[in-house]
């Protein structure tokens, strides 16, 4: 029957099928009527307290019975001290609340109590009230008749905007052309990024990756301070850091003006994904992929970088390599385009 | 009232003199005037009870703990990115370059008691306070507790919901450890994708170029002050329109849309809501005491060069994971402009469209259904199937969105191809929804067709009875007469039918489009749903099944088991079947 049913009673309020019953009788808990029921339930909820007391005073002993530090206890593999506490304030908390809440369900009155609602509305007459008062206020104001007034004080709060904003011009410098760059150029020395070796083609075996930076990263000055620390270091590196692979030459199938860019079948490129900046360095050697651990872009390195897989929109920039007077891998010339993610005025 | 509630105290005690505590709250009204407050909020302020509105209670303690380890945690931290060289206890770490937050961070881990206890219960409470707040969400959207007058309750909801997230992440940030800065580093790319205003608005937010040396000091600010500021204020009205409104209550005898049934908040609520802070607290005191939660000396410092594999954010940042990991490349090179689609749309459309949608919903729902009533009490998720089955494809959208922004560890643990996984959940992310939709809707209306053979026929009582022709059958029962009302305790469905096209001069009706597409969309809506039957249709019922059992008894079938006496366990031997009476 259901479905024609569903069609025809839409529009149509009957009465109800079925009387509402009313609240039901309260019925007694164990507790209300047994006194040994309720004595019990009452030593309950004290024991239930009395540990919680109990946890409290253990979590202070623990804090000082436990060492920290270079020599912790341990518990389990763990650190004993924060087993203990949390072990101790956890019982202590959680009994307090279980005490609590047996107190209300076995010996609170449990009468359920009726209360009545109100539309959420004001009634016609509050309203009304409302109404006029405000309408006084802006009769007494004289706002409407002097429009003048209305309207350059509109003004006058739309222009308070300016500074608010203007104000936090000196959040940050602009950018400028600072993302088109890297620190790179031209003969600058490629070099392990852990220790700033400098790197000759035949360190290099055929399906190596080596993670590198550029070697200024690991030169000082004339006053013997870094070239580059701290967050200087840290932004140079956002940009610079690159990977060096090296393939089988007969693997590598370069575009057109890029084909002087290895030495020997050893390419550099950008180790910052083109996505949104992740570095990458997960390099599948068999299939010259390279995948990026954090969105899982892939990039054929034998082939120009080139996405093949994932969310980036770009292929991996490409760093030119050759080798210096003294046989080490250097650039021929900086990115010859920006790295990293992408944005607007990117081109 | 019973003479039997003897024992629990319900007479008020009535000292002989004035107590010390009512001298007190004598001389406080005195000046504050408290005693007026009881008419605004008062004591015996009477809540319904049942589980489920338990869920946002969670949320509160949860976000009472995050205040009170946050505040421990302040003592401690360092929010700054200037560089020092560790030397503290933890030896792996020991004489490495790091930010001063990050040496704090291992600082309060390893060399301050109790401190790695108070970040693993931050860090825990964070989850549990977003994880509830959603599970809330869910409740009150899938009973239709949002509806009018708590529409805006439900925005304020949402925004909780928001802010919730941002200050988890900026929260999670803060170490500025390996994975942190990860999480920011992906941040930096999203914001750069901003149309035209990207490489500015990054600039500005670091400081510079990325990372800077100014964010963990602005999000540190953003996550004591700012955001737990505007999380309170939001909290605070949250509770107040709950108190203005009443809560919502479960129909059944006695309770209507015009009263509320329950216990009052002095002493019950009281008790039992601070009973329950105390619970949720131990709780999070023994995960952040027994459950590793974000081992950040186990990351290391932050180097944008570095990353491990495997990189996940917290759990409720899965879902913009996932669609950032989804998306195709597309990027468009045009007029010496990129415009990259594969970030901007998954990492700010998408979650500015989600959330827009979650905001909006009530009074697109109203707009639909043309319904511009109060509601106060709930609805079972089934006697709303559109809108239960909505909930059920978002749920199911969410749980893939949320799988595929951990694709690297399915494709890891399952041993499957990790490119097979994201074409999967790239096509699946629109079709899942939909199949699911279509099931759960026609689940919850076989649900109220159920609802309605109860109703007429009653329950299936379990008892087979054969009669002297070997006929089977199973008797039905009727249900109990307060099952019944609740059965019934709904309203029925109209379908908004429009404003009928044409007036009386055969003028089109203003916006006649869009009336018509808004009875299109109530037919939709309701026109498959299931009505509780009429009164006329339920004696009808009733005389059936009575004239059932005149049938039974005329065939001699008519002992009045209900069936549970032949379960096996009791003693049935030389009990006559037939002819009891």
């Amino acid at each position: 029957m259901t479905d024609e049913h569903g069609g025809h009673a839409l529009d149509t309020v009957e009465d109800e099928p079925i009387a509402n019953p009313g609240l039901p009788e309260h019925l007694p808990r164990p507790t209300d009527v047994d006194e040994a029921a309720e004595k019990r339930a009452e030593r309950q909820v004290a024991t239930l307290f009395g540990l919680s007391a109990l946890f409290a005073v253990l979590f202070c002993v623990a804090y000082f019975a436990l060492d920290i530090g270079d020599n912790p206890d341990v518990f389990l593999g763990m650190g004993a001290s924060t087993v203990a506490l949390g072990g101790c304030i956890g019982l202590c908390m959680l009994s307090l609340g279980a005490g609590l809440i047996q107190w209300s369900r076995k010996l609170m009155s449990d009468h359920e109590i009726v209360e009545m609602r109100h539309p959420a509305g004001s009634s016609e007459e509050e309203r009304a009230e409302a109404v006029a008062a405000f309408q006084q206020g802006v009769e007494d104001s004289g706002i409407a008749r002097r429009p003048l007034l209305r309207n350059s004080l509109l003004g006058a709060l739309g222009a308070l905007g300016l500074p608010a904003i203007v104000a936090l011009r000196d959040l940050g410098p602009l950018p400028g052309d600072k993302l088109a760059h890297t620190v790179w150029k031209a003969g600058m020395r490629v070099v392990q990024d852990v220790d700033g070796a400098k790197i000759r083609p035949s360190d290099m075996q055929v399906g190596q990756l080596v993670n590198a930076e550029p070697e200024v990263f690991f030169e000082k000055n004339s006053d013997g301070e870094p070239m580059y620390e701290g967050v200087e270091l840290q932004q140079a590196k956002a940009k610079a850091a690159v990977i060096v692979v090296r393939m089988d030459p007969d693997d590598i199938k370069p575009w057109k003006g890029r084909e002087n860019w290895g030495v020997d079948g050893i390419l550099c490129f950008s180790k910052i994904c083109t996505h949104v900046g992740c570095p990458i360095s997960l390099w599948e050697q068999q299939t010259h992929h390279l995948l990026c651990p954090c969105h899982q872009s892939t990039f054929d390195l034998a082939d120009n970088g080139k996405v093949i897989f994932g969310p980036a929109g770009r292929h991996l920039p490409q760093l030119p390599l050759m080798v210096d007077s003294e046989g080490y891998l250097v650039a021929r010339e900086g990115f010859t385009e920006p790295v990293g993610p992408s944005y607007w005025e990117r081109g | 009232m019973s003479t039997t509630s003897s024992t629990n105290g319900t007479k008020a005690a009535t000292p002989a003199k004035p107590s010390k505590a009512a001298g007190a709250a004598t001389w406080a009204d005195e000046r504050l005037g408290l005693a007026k407050t009881n008419k605004l909020m008062p004591l015996r302020k009477v809540f319904p009870d049942h589980w489920s509105f338990m869920l946002g209670e969670i949320a509160l303690w949860s976000f009472v703990i995050l205040l009170l380890t946050g505040v421990f945690l302040t003592l401690w931290f360092k929010p700054s990115m200037g560089e020092v060289t560790y030397q503290g206890s933890y030896s792996q770490l020991r004489g490495i370059p790091m930010s001063e937050a990050y040496a704090s961070t291992l600082n309060i881990s390893f060399d301050v008691r109790a401190g790695l206890l108070m970040r693993q219960m931050h860090h825990w409470a964070a989850m549990l306070f977003i994880a509830a707040m959603l599970v809330h969400l869910m409740r009150t959207f899938v009973t239709g507790a949002f509806r009018k007058p708590r529409e805006l309750n439900w925005v304020i909801g949402g925004l909780l919901l928001l802010l919730g997230i941002l200050e988890g992440f900026a929260g999670y940030s803060l170490p500025d450890d390996l994975l942190s800065g990860t999480g920011l580093r992906i941040a930096d790319g999203l914001v750069k994708a901003t149309p035209v205003l990207g490489s500015y608005m990054s600039f500005f937010m670091f400081g510079g170029e990325f990372p800077g040396d100014v964010i963990i000091p602005r999000l540190y600010i953003a996550h004591v002050l700012l955001i737990p500021g505007l999380l309170l204020a939001l909290i605070g009205a949250h509770m107040l329109l709950l108190v203005y409104h009443k809560h919502t209550q479960w129909p059944g005898p006695g309770r209507t849309e015009d009263n509320v049934v329950g216990e009052p908040l002095l002493p019950i609520y009281t008790a039992k809501a601070g009973g329950f802070f105390f619970m949720v607290f131990g709780v999070v005191a023994l995960m952040g005491g027994l459950m590793t939660i974000n081992p950040v000396w186990r990351f290391g410092p932050y180097n944008p060069a570095e990353v491990t594999a495997g990189s996940q954010p917290d759990w409720y940042m899965g879902i913009a994971e996932g669609l950032l990991r989804i998306m195709p490349g597309w990027e468009t090179h045009i007029f010496g402009i990129t415009l990259s689609w594969n970030v901007f749309l998954p990492g700010q459309i998408g979650p500015i469209a989600i959330f827009a949608l979650v905001l909006a919903y009530p009074f697109l729902e109203q707009w639909i259904t043309g319904d511009k009533r109060e509601h106060h009490l709930l609805q079972r998720p089934r006697n709303a199937p559109t809108r239960t089955a909505f909930l059920a494809a978002m749920v199911s959208l969410y749980a893939l969105l949320w799988a595929a922004g951990g694709n690297d560890i399915l494709a890891t643990t399952f041993h499957q191809n990790l490119n097979h996984i994201t074409y999967f959940m790239r096509v699946a992310i629109f079709v899942v929804p939909v199949i699911v939709f279509m099931v759960a809707k026609r689940w919850c209306i076989s649900l109220q067709r159920h609802d309605n053979e109860t109703l007429l026929h009653g329950y299936e009582s379990g008892v087979i009875m054969r009669s002297p022709d070997g006929e089977y059958t199973e008797r039905h029962l009727p249900v109990s007469p307060e099952r019944a009302y609740r059965l019934t305790a709904r309203d029925r469905d109209q379908i908004y039918a429009g404003a009928n096209g044409t007036d009386a001069n055969g003028v089109p009706a203003p916006n006649e489009r869009v009336d018509r597409l808004r009875a299109t969309l109530s037919r939709a809506w309701f026109s498959d749903n299931v009505q509780k039957p009429t009164r006329e249709e339920l004696e009808e019922g009733h005389h059936h099944t009575e004239d059932e059992l005149e049938h039974e008894h005329a065939l001699g079938l008519d002992q009045p088991a209900d069936g549970h006496q032949y379960d096996g366990r009791h003693d049935v031997a030389g009990d006559d079947l037939t002819h009891k009476h």
